[in-house]
């Protein structure tokens, strides 16, 4: 039972209750219609100190598509942040008058302090370079979608694993299912962080490998999920410059990789991946962004507790 | 041979690993104590070789959560009129809330003042733990840096 739960980081769920939500999201694509007035009076708050277009729209989208309305701010300097006030204080303000808030924070764990001082659910949606959840369950959601399932996967991820939230989340979750193995690939100034290498990788006794190279993993990935080495991230310029075009998946690139692989990627894209690998029919990063949607969708169901008519006659 | 006069009501914080014990006088603020307080370092230990010895005249509030944190090799004496009426060997705390700040300056707890610092032990014999909001992991272990939050308990 997910309601009034939060979802703060990608372990908050039980494998579980993510079959519960993706079968849920399943059935919202197969009859939108039956959830288009789910969340009729209810009232979102997305909370975005930081810009974000694609995973702002998503919720609202989201939301709006379930009937629902949402209000928030979609950068810090506009909202009374600019003036001081604290997390726990916007949030105890807010909680006043929504159901429920998505949050996206440039500090991490800001959204632990938000949890701690309402009751009405908070979704992490990416604080600075630690977690995002919602794209964990999109990248998830795809992924089962896809493959029917998670267990014996070699999964790469090539980028900026440093700080890539969305790959420590993918890390963490994958590593609950049976016998997945992990290829990193990136350059040594940007490695994974050591929390993800001891605390989940090493702890957990799960097969991984880091190199530089990507043509020396590609042919034995079942996935591939790149990343984009983010500016925003560095303290120097000259650093971002340096490692920004480190790795590039292209038409020939891709040649070396099985016929099934399937190459997933958070979005926005600058040039990690050349748009000739677009029309590649393993190439499903747009597909991804619009499970995006409907996993949030069904999130937001879970979290505010709404049993449609459809489901409820089903049980 | 150095001479320090034993206390008589207070506590004698004993068997401090050499070097730490002014780590431990960082955490207990001590420049704002109006007690009598004796540090004795470098004496000798038929334990350890070095030890750091902290007496602290008239004072026994104090948390051990925190002073097994800097150093769980060392043992807390009660003194009570001359005797020491309870000893307690420290351990390493499983979880520290409020006593050292998180170094990471990405951390929320950076910018939210009244987030209470909390941090979860991963790793008892490298004594490693892991800051609850950012998952940084700090090693109490050798030369630590990160910054305490004073207790100010000397204010009374």
């Amino acid at each position: 039972m997910l309601k009034g739960r939060d979802l703060l980081e990608p372990m908050d769920f039980t494998t579980d209750e993510l079959m519960e939500l993706f079968k849920l999201a399943d059935k919202i694509i197969e009859n939108p219609e039956n959830y288009s007035e789910a969340c009729k009076g209810k009232l979102l708050a997305t909370l975005f100190y930081e810009p974000s277009t694609r995973t702002r729209f998503s919720f609202e989208a989201a939301m709006l598509r379930l009937g629902g309305n949402v209000i928030g701010f979609s950068e810090a300097n506009v909202s009374s942040v600019a003036k001081g006030e604290s997390i726990s204080d916007t949030i105890r303000t807010v909680a006043c008058y929504v159901d429920m808030a998505v949050m996206r924070h440039p500090k991490e764990g800001a959204p632990i302090v938000a949890a701690a001082c309402t009751d009405m659910p908070i979704i992490n949606a990416g604080d600075g370079g630690h977690h995002h959840p919602t794209q964990t369950l999109t990248d998830l959601f795809t992924i089962w979608k896809e493959k029917g399932g998670f267990d014996n996967m070699t999964v790469g991820f090539c980028g900026d694993l440093k700080f890539g939230r969305t790959v420590h989340s993918l890390i963490k979750a994958l590593s609950r299912y049976e016998n997945v193995s992990f290829i990193l690939i990136s350059p040594e100034e940007l490695v994974i962080p050591d929390y993800v290498r001891k605390e989940i990788l090493i702890k957990e006794k799960i097969h991984f490998k880091e190199v530089e190279n990507m043509q020396e993993a590609l042919p034995i990935l079942d996935i591939l999920y790149m990343t984009r080495v983010q500016r925003e991230r560095f303290f120097n310029e000259e650093d971002y410059v340096r490692l920004k075009d480190r790795y590039i998946l292209d038409g020939a690139k891709m040649k070396l990789a099985k016929d099934d692989m399937m190459v997933l990627h958070p979005l926005p894209r600058v040039n990690e991946i050349s748009v000739e690998v677009d029309e590649d029919p393993r190439a499903l990063y747009f597909k991804q962004a619009k499970n995006g949607m409907f996993i949030r969708m069904a999130l937001i169901l879970s979290l505010l507790g709404i049993e449609t008519q459809n489901e409820t006659q089903e049980v | 041979m150095v001479f320090i006069d034993s206390i008589k009501n207070g506590i004698v914080i004993d068997h401090i690993s050499a070097g730490l014990g002014m780590k431990l006088l960082e955490y207990l603020d001590i420049d704002t104590s109006a007690d009598t307080v004796a540090v004795i370092m470098n004496a000798m230990s038929n334990k350890y070789g070095r030890k750091d010895v902290v007496k602290i005249e008239n004072v026994t509030d104090i948390d051990l959560a925190a002073l097994g944190l800097i150093d769980p090799k060392a043992t807390v004496n009660y003194i009570v009129d001359h005797i020491i009426s309870e000893k307690i060997n420290l351990t390493v705390p499983e979880r520290v809330v409020n006593i050292i700040k998180c170094n990471n300056p990405r951390c929320v707890t950076s910018i939210e003042a009244t987030a209470p610092q909390l941090f979860s032990l991963i790793d008892k014999e490298n004594r490693e733990y892991r800051c609850e909001y950012c998952d940084e992991i700090i090693s109490m272990k050798g030369g630590y840096s990160n910054e305490f939050i004073h207790r100010q308990w000397f204010d009374r």
